[in-house]
């Protein structure tokens, strides 16, 4: 396997928020702002990477029939830590996240790529394949948030562009979210297939 | 690709065991590590909230009434300045909220700060400025005893945050057990 494919499938080919329509639950939860959104792309995308090379190192230890659970606690572990962490040195953004950090243990990005990707490919390659489904997962959150805060509050990563408006608040309501994953959807698909 | 090992039960046991063991004692390191800014960050954020909402103090000293924690603002003359009192109720929209409420020495609100909340963004959310001094409902100056802070809705003087009747309701309602907290303080 090239490592340009893999890095082409994360960001665009098999991006897991645009093609995959994975995790969805954290997507449409934490993009109320751009830069929420991109912080839980960034911890998903960590625990990711570690968990990929972790499982693939481990892959001709943990037999077949236990998998799941042996996958499940290395996941949960590096979760843990990111929660730990953040909770330790960035208290502000963990109050904004906090439940949805944990949630990442049940994000099936993250035990899809272990099952489908990290428990058949060498150490480098799950390395590579964690980063940039991670960084796919990212770019597609930093984007969603993006739009819906620009729309529903008139501001780009906190900084309010015009002055004193209120923007439209449905747009950061469940029901906005819907519709900008939907029609963002649908213009990157659109997009991609044009490539 | 290296022989995947068999799924025997000794086999199954002994890798099961040794990740669980292998992640304990990782995250129990961390935890060691992390255990003490953790700490700091929460008291961090209990004092700021303090600093914020009571007016001049030198000391504090903390006592708990029903269950909620005040802590009691004194000068460098040993004078009563008022209280901070920490007091939350589930009546918001989206749960729990919890607000730190300072008082003077005659009962009048001097701020608050929100500690916790689960408010809609952008709707509810607002809470943190809207009722401060310089916020559409503001509540600052006004002395809940005896005159209950309520809605306009509901015949009172403050506006509601316009959509949030529900997350306003539910502050004024803290503030003004709070501020009964706050008569019953031994001062």
């Amino acid at each position: 396997m090239k490592t340009s494919d893999i890095i082409k499938n994360g960001l665009i080919k098999e991006n897991p928020t645009w093609v995959l329509i994975l995790g969805m639950c954290p997507t449409l939860a934490t993009t109320t702002s751009a830069i929420n959104g991109m912080s839980m792309g960034l911890a998903t995308t960590f625990v990711l990477m570690m968990s990929n090379i972790v499982i693939s190192l481990l892959k001709s230890v943990i037999p077949d029939k236990v998998r799941i659970p042996a996958f499940i606690v290395i996941i949960a572990t590096f979760v843990t830590m990111v929660e730990m962490v953040m909770k330790a040195y960035l208290p502000a953004l963990y109050e904004n996240l906090g439940l949805f950090i944990a949630l990442i243990v049940v994000n099936c990005i993250v035990l899809g790529r272990a099952e489908a990707f990290a428990s058949k490919n060498n150490v480098w390659h799950s390395f590579l394949d964690g980063l940039f489904m991670g960084l796919g997962f990212t770019w597609a959150l930093t984007l969603l948030g993006m739009v819906r805060e620009l729309l529903g509050t008139g501001s780009f990563f906190g900084h309010s562009l015009i002055g004193g408006a209120d923007g439209m608040l449905m747009m950061i309501l469940p029901p906005g979210g819907f519709l900008c994953l939907g029609l963002l959807m649908a213009l990157i698909n659109h997009l991609r297939k044009k490539c | 690709m290296a022989k995947k090992a068999q799924s025997t039960l000794i086999n199954m046991l002994l890798s099961l065991t040794v990740i669980a063991l292998v992640a304990a004692a990782a995250l129990a390191a961390l935890n060691a590590i992390t255990a003490a800014p953790i700490a700091n960050a929460q008291k961090a954020k209990v004092e700021n909230a303090i600093s914020a909402v009571l007016p001049n103090f030198d000391k504090l000293q903390d006592t708990a009434i029903d269950g909620n924690i005040c802590h009691i603002g004194i000068d460098s003359e040993g004078n009563f300045v008022g209280a901070a009192i920490e007091a939350g109720n589930d009546k918001g929209f989206g749960g729990h909220l919890q607000l730190m409420v300072g008082f003077d020495a005659e009962g009048n609100v001097t701020g608050y700060q929100i500690l916790e909340t689960h408010e809609t963004p952008g709707l509810g959310a607002k809470a943190d400025k809207w009722f401060q001094n310089d916020g559409k409902g503001s509540v600052i100056g006004l002395n809940p005893n005896g005159n209950e802070l309520k809605v306009k809705k509901d015949g009172g003087d403050i506006d509601a945050i316009s959509g949030s009747t529900i997350t306003s309701r539910a502050f004024l309602d803290i503030v003004n057990n709070a501020s009964s907290l706050f008569q019953n303080l031994n001062h």
